[in-house]
């Protein structure tokens, strides 16, 4: 403990002198550069790792929840609109994006250790895996839904009735977000019991 | 060795001559409504993918136990043994909060009769027996009548002189 401090106090001491041999301008342009070199590489890592390409080169979620986004709305539709993985599974918003990028440090774990690496694992984790989007989603407000789906801009007169019914009453009053109805539009459910609703 | 081929030769003439004498057509029409002017052989483009209806206006049942028709679009609903999206709105639970017509109470019961907390599992697979309807025309014509067409047809009759 002692010789750690004395190892800070020293690396302290090196950063409160001035340069002896760099100029001002290496120092400071030098600092400028590499922060731009480091930063962009950061973000750059970063922005690999939030496309759809990233996602499915493993084959846990090639295989499992990939074919299931084919059959949906959200993957194949008439005007071709589409949305990809992170586009629903990662905030748009940087804060958010690197809280959850954080959290998902977890995920790199699960891969290293094959958590869902067989169709049986990942169905015996699946309804634990859907509660977790689920409680995101729900706390979120259903933000990730949102970036595309605005409420502002719904028009009732061009929903079912049905649909109307509900987006005017338990959504416009905030009772609902999209998740409590919306569960399953991407991927199949796991075993439903005790879901409330369900 | 040529006195071999005479039999081979003699059918083919005959089997000529009798092709030669056919007097319907080989290409027939296709079934009706399924091809509309086509024939067994021809390939016609395949008629455009109708639209779900999705009103939630509900339909007559052509006779008391048929089982009604979906009014609504069901693309993408689940119904396997992890959950059934029908049932989310339909079962006896939900339907207060969705106004959604509740499931009969004969889905409540075994093949006995006997009433179970949950629906019955030879009940379970809605669309076995109900189905969404496409807006379209009838693909084949038929001559069908409610019995209250019937019967008022003989009321007619049995009031005119």
């Amino acid at each position: 403990m002692k010789a750690l401090f004395a190892l800070l106090k020293e690396y302290w001491g090196i950063l409160c002198r001035p340069s002896v041999y760099f100029s001002l301008g290496f120092l400071t342009l030098g600092g400028f550069i590499a922060g731009i070199i480091f930063w962009g590489g950061f973000n750059t890592a970063l922005e690999m790792t939030n496309t759809e390409k990233f996602c499915v080169s493993c084959h846990e979620m090639r295989d499992n929840v990939f074919v299931e986004l084919k059959d949906t709305i959200h993957y194949s539709n008439r005007s071709g609109v589409r949305a990809s993985c992170p586009d629903c599974h990662v905030p748009h918003e940087w804060t958010h994006k690197i809280a959850r990028k954080m959290q998902a440090s977890k995920e790199v774990w699960g891969k290293i250790f094959g958590t869902i690496d067989t169709r049986d694992k990942f169905v015996n984790l699946r309804r634990e895996l859907a509660e977790h989007e689920w409680a995101r989603l729900k706390a979120n407000d259903s933000r990730e839904c949102r970036n595309c789906h605005n409420f502002e801009f719904m028009d009732f007169t061009r929903q079912s009735k049905r649909a109307a019914a509900m987006h005017s009453t338990s959504l416009a009053s905030g009772q609902a977000t999209c998740i409590d109805c919306h569960k399953g539009i991407a991927h199949k459910l796991p075993d439903m019991h005790g879901v409330k609703g369900w | 060795m040529p006195f071999r081929i005479v039999p081979l030769l003699l059918l083919a003439v005959v089997g000529l001559a009798i092709a030669a004498d056919v007097d319907y057509p080989l290409d027939a029409p296709g079934p009706d409504g399924r091809r509309p002017g086509g024939t067994l052989t021809q390939s016609m483009p395949a008629p455009p993918l109708a639209n779900d209806e999705n009103n939630d206006l509900k339909r007559e049942r052509n006779y008391p136990d048929q089982p009604p028709t979906i009014p609504h679009s069901i693309r993408g609903y689940q119904i396997d043994k992890n959950g059934n999206k029908c049932l989310s709105c339909h079962s006896r639970a939900n339907s207060a909060r969705s106004q959604a017509t509740m499931i009969s109470i004969t889905h409540y019961m075994d093949r006995d009769g006997q009433a179970l907390a949950a629906v019955s599992p030879r009940r379970y697979f809605c669309n076995q027996c109900h189905v969404p309807q496409k807006e379209v025309k009838p693909l084949v014509g038929n001559t069908f009548e409610t019995i209250d067409k019937i019967l008022q047809d003989d009321a007619n009759a049995a009031n005119k002189p």
